[in-house]
């Protein structure tokens, strides 16, 4: 069974999970954020190409 | 001259792959985190470190993959510096900012797991100080690449930087070895096997092999995004000359 009993441990054990999950969402959601920044800029780029030769660069 | 692999020299190839190589290795990466989690947390805890020892599944992890992710940059930063392929300068730059984040969750964790064993946060032996001294190698690549405009002078530079800096690969870890250290030996690969009861061994490994199936996936992505970010430049200097 699960034994979640940390006991005086607790804010070392605690605190080594929270900070591990805190960098793995930090690092998941900037990566998210930049790949698809960059996807929806290449895209407008063409979009506007594709509308007349002209963009907004 | 030496072909470079095809991988390598085709984006478009790359793109096809990671579009679903992305997703895949993070579906395994969470699989493997929540059997690492169950076997960690139903594991007894240890005769001499208490409940301590479940620090071990996150730590140990982090560092391996740390290291490893600037393992993929040194030899991501060799193929730019020799073939001056775009897509491997890409996937250097795009390596450094998860070994950066590896690094500093290892170092952090360390020193939650040292303060209640060793009685200190931190000490200055080969082990600690070789990792921050990773972790300060990845800050300074980003540091570099941030600084230079010139995307061609910027890959060669930071090319040379990643490279100098894989020295420190093998000082990390043989440091246990070579000097005395509060940080235990080897675990895995120690001699005679690993020097760890199977209870513990098997979270170990799920937990591991999980991270490193997390820095595929995350790799993956932001190597794409990498590539739409130099996509997206070639297509708005083209715009801008008319």
């Amino acid at each position: 069974m699960l034994d979640f009993d940390t006991g005086k441990y607790a804010v070392f054990i605690w605190g080594a999970y929270g900070l591990s999950a805190w960098v793995f969402a930090i690092l998941t959601i900037s990566t998210l954020r930049h790949s698809r920044r960059w996807k929806a800029r290449f895209e407008a780029l063409n979009a506007g190409k594709a509308a007349g030769g002209k963009t907004d660069e | 001259m030496i072909p470079a692999p095809a991988f390598l020299t085709n984006p478009e190839r790359f793109m096809a792959f990671s579009r679903w190589g992305a997703p895949m290795f993070g579906v395994i990466a969470v699989a493997l985190a929540l059997a690492g989690l169950w076997f960690g947390w139903t594991a007894p805890p240890d005769y001499q470190q208490g409940a301590t020892v479940r620090i071990i599944f996150i730590h140990a992890p982090a560092a391996q993959v740390a290291m490893f992710a600037y393992v993929c940059l040194a030899v991501a930063s060799l193929l730019s510096l020799v073939w001056r392929q775009i897509l491997a300068d890409a996937a250097a730059q795009a390596a450094a900012p998860l070994g950066a984040g590896l690094t500093a969750m290892a170092l952090a964790t360390g020193s939650l797991w040292g303060r209640p064993m060793w009685g200190t946060w931190w000490v200055w032996d080969g082990r600690l100080t070789s990792t921050l001294v990773l972790f300060l190698i990845y800050v300074a690549y980003l540091a570099l690449r941030a600084s230079i405009d010139d995307e061609t002078k910027a890959a060669r530079a930071c090319a040379i930087l990643a490279l100098v800096g894989s020295v420190n690969l093998p000082i990390i870890y043989f440091s246990v070895d070579w000097w005395n250290s509060l940080h235990q030996g080897s675990t895995l690969f120690a001699k005679g096997g690993p020097a760890m009861p199977p209870v513990y061994l098997i979270p170990f490994a799920l937990m591991s092999l999980s991270y490193l199936a997390a820095f595929g996936s995350l790799w993956l992505v932001r190597i794409r995004g990498e590539v739409w970010r130099r996509r997206a430049e070639a297509a708005a200097l083209r715009a801008a000359r008319g």
